[in-house]
């Protein structure tokens, strides 16, 4: 028996294996490469690295690793970015599904616009704005706190999580909505205790989203952070980098161990994860 | 636009509503006002003074050179703009902008696509080569772009190591000026092919089989099937992602500073590192402005023709 499912596909199906699996390898192995000799260069010592790059050190250099993991600085970095992301999520969460629900379930002269209006916002690359938000920050007093970073963020993000939101509250079946309102449960219950734990997978894609999104952001705690103890964990990787320019065997357990908690997370809630950063990107 | 109640007279023709509220709204317009007057402000109060301010107020800075501290008072006209295309720098930032795009098109998009052909069907490894290819795309820039400042490292780097093995001294990628943008492009691509792969992937996916298997019957060569099945049908997907490719191309920043900073000489500077590097590291907010305001242009048209011609009928 042939498996004609395998054969059938898109183009490639009966294609000879070292067609097939030679481009495979060649380009799994530009992208491990550079990883693997990252977390594998933290454990030799300088020396070492420099004459040794690819290969397993030979002493296994566990001090760089755990210089870091039992200083205060890396903690710090995560706890801070922990933080924020938490906090960009929570009000995300919040604020962008009540206004989704009001414009799938609320009918009013003018929701049309408001929702155009705010779906300007999947075109405003955060950058373009940078400064004038600086700015504003700055002049509302929010420079060196959490929430100079967390507010623009979420505002940022608005758009792409009521547009997730309204397109999966619509297609919540309307006779619930009608069964409520017979039995007399208003907007604000038929919120929280039907819209709410209907909307578990919306509410896991766009908490992906918004806190991928919020871990590796870069820019806008550039320009709101000046005291380091504050600084997340981008911030922190590049001024550590800056400090230990030279020291790269340090440099790089620095760099494994703050990949490390994204690697796990990804690994262990890959499906989610891959279908919340796809769909996020599916805007239209 | 405004952001309050619009005027009874504006009828909401303009936005198609397919919704089932509708029917139901004379019964409950008390409920019905009053969520709407609780659960819309944040929103709306967030995304007002956060993105749309100061998106305008970057349009009025602009036209004045002022270092940030009290009010903008020195008007200079358009002079901030005359200025910004003269000058080389951000020239070349703006051609840097266009290689990024073009590497994009050229080489991540195709190889994600390769890929995505190659990886759509069931054979062994699958998972693990998709997973493998993804990998890259969870990392921050930040952290990609210093990983790789390790591998060009001249020193200590893979790079230099491998020139070692042929008997030469490496080039020291990053600090040559003809070079170090294209070791730039080189960890862009690294970095995203494997996010479009998925995307084809799901697109591949949603192909009928039965026309692979009537192509088959017909005796259609791989090539054909490829160009006359596959290509058109996944023609949506492929408009889409060359959409996100091209915005996320113009505002290339954190792989930037993490990789070189800009440097050496200002040679691998885009427009979003200019402006850091020239309109807020110097406090220059007028000038800064106005290369936001280039920037968002540029997005803008982009975004809005692209959107009515390429993707007019997806």
């Amino acid at each position: 028996m042939t498996d004609l499912h395998s054969s059938e596909m898109a183009g490639s199906g009966r294609m000879p294996p070292v067609l097939r699996y030679t481009p495979l390898l060649v380009i799994a192995l530009i992208v491990l490469v550079p990883m693997v000799v990252t977390v594998l260069g933290g454990f030799k010592t300088l020396g070492e690295l420099r004459v040794n790059p690819f290969g397993l050190p030979s002493d296994w250099e566990w001090k760089n690793y755990w210089d870091i993991l039992a200083g205060a600085r890396y903690w710090q970095l995560m706890g801070n970015s922990l933080i924020i992301a938490t906090l960009t999520v929570v009000l995300t969460l919040i604020v962008s599904s009540m206004a989704a629900y009001v414009f799938v379930q609320v009918r009013f002269v003018g929701s049309g616009y408001l929702l155009n209006y705010i779906l300007l916002g999947l075109m405003f690359p955060a950058a373009t704005a940078i400064l004038p938000l600086f700015i504003k920050i700055r002049d509302l007093g929010m420079l060196d706190t959490y929430w100079g970073v967390v507010l623009p963020q979420v505002a940022f993000g608005l758009a792409t999580s009521i547009l997730l939101f309204r397109n999966y509250f619509k297609q919540l079946p309307g006779e619930l909505f009608e069964a409520a309102l017979i039995d007399g449960c208003g907007y604000f219950r038929f919120f929280w205790h039907i819209t709410l734990p209907l909307s578990k997978p919306i509410l896991a894609t766009v908490a992906v989203i918004v806190f991928v999104a919020s871990w590796n952001a870069y820019l806008l705690p550039l320009v709101v952070f000046n005291r380091d103890t504050l600084y997340t964990w981008p911030l922190g990787i590049m001024a550590y980098q800056g400090e230990y320019s030279t020291d790269w065997n340090l440099v790089l357990s620095f760099i494994a161990l703050t990949i490390l908690p994204a690697v796990i997370i990804f690994f262990s809630a890959q499906k989610h994860i891959v279908a919340g950063l796809t769909s996020g990107s599916v805007k239209g | 636009m405004s952001d309050t109640t619009t005027p009874a007279g504006t009828t909401s023709a303009a936005s198609p509503r397919s919704w089932s509220a509708p029917r139901r709204r004379s019964a409950r317009d008390s409920g019905n006002t009053a969520v709407a007057w609780l659960f819309l402000p944040p929103a709306l109060l967030l995304f007002t003074i956060f993105v749309v301010v100061p998106m305008g107020e970057a349009v009025w800075y602009s036209v004045f050179k002022w270092n940030g501290y009290g009010v903008p008072t020195q008007f200079v006209g358009t002079l901030n703009f005359e200025l910004l295309f003269e000058d080389p720098v951000f020239r070349l930032s703006l051609f840097n902008n266009v290689l990024v795009i073009l590497a994009t098109l050229l080489i991540q998009l195709p190889l994600a696509l390769g890929l995505a052909v190659l990886l759509v069907d069931r054979v062994p490894l699958t998972t693990t080569f998709r997973l493998i290819f993804f990998l890259p795309y969870i990392l921050a820039e930040v952290a990609a772009g210093l990983i790789w400042r390790f591998v060009y490292d001249g020193d200590y780097g893979l790079f230099a190591k491998l020139w070692e093995m042929f008997g030469a001294v490496g080039p020291h990628v990053l600090a040559e000026p003809d070079m170090a943008i294209y070791a730039v492009l080189a960890v862009s691509v690294w970095k995203y092919f494997g996010f479009y792969m998925i995307l084809y992937i799901a697109g591949l996916q949603q192909i009928d089989r039965s026309l692979y298997e009537a192509a088959r019957i017909d005796g259609a060569s791989r090539w054909q099937v490829f160009s006359r099945i596959t290509m058109p049908l996944l023609g949506s997907t492929v408009r889409l992602t060359i959409f996100f490719a091209i915005l996320s191309s113009i505002q290339k920043f954190d792989l930037i500073m993490a990789l070189t900073g800009g440097g050496p000489n200002d040679s691998t500077q885009t427009m979003v590192s200019f402006l850091y590097s020239y309109g807020l590291t110097r406090m220059d907010i007028g000038f800064g402005s106005a290369v936001g305001v280039v920037l968002f242009a540029m997005c803008v048209a982009f975004a809005f023709g692209y959107k009515r011609t390429v993707m007019r009928h997806d």
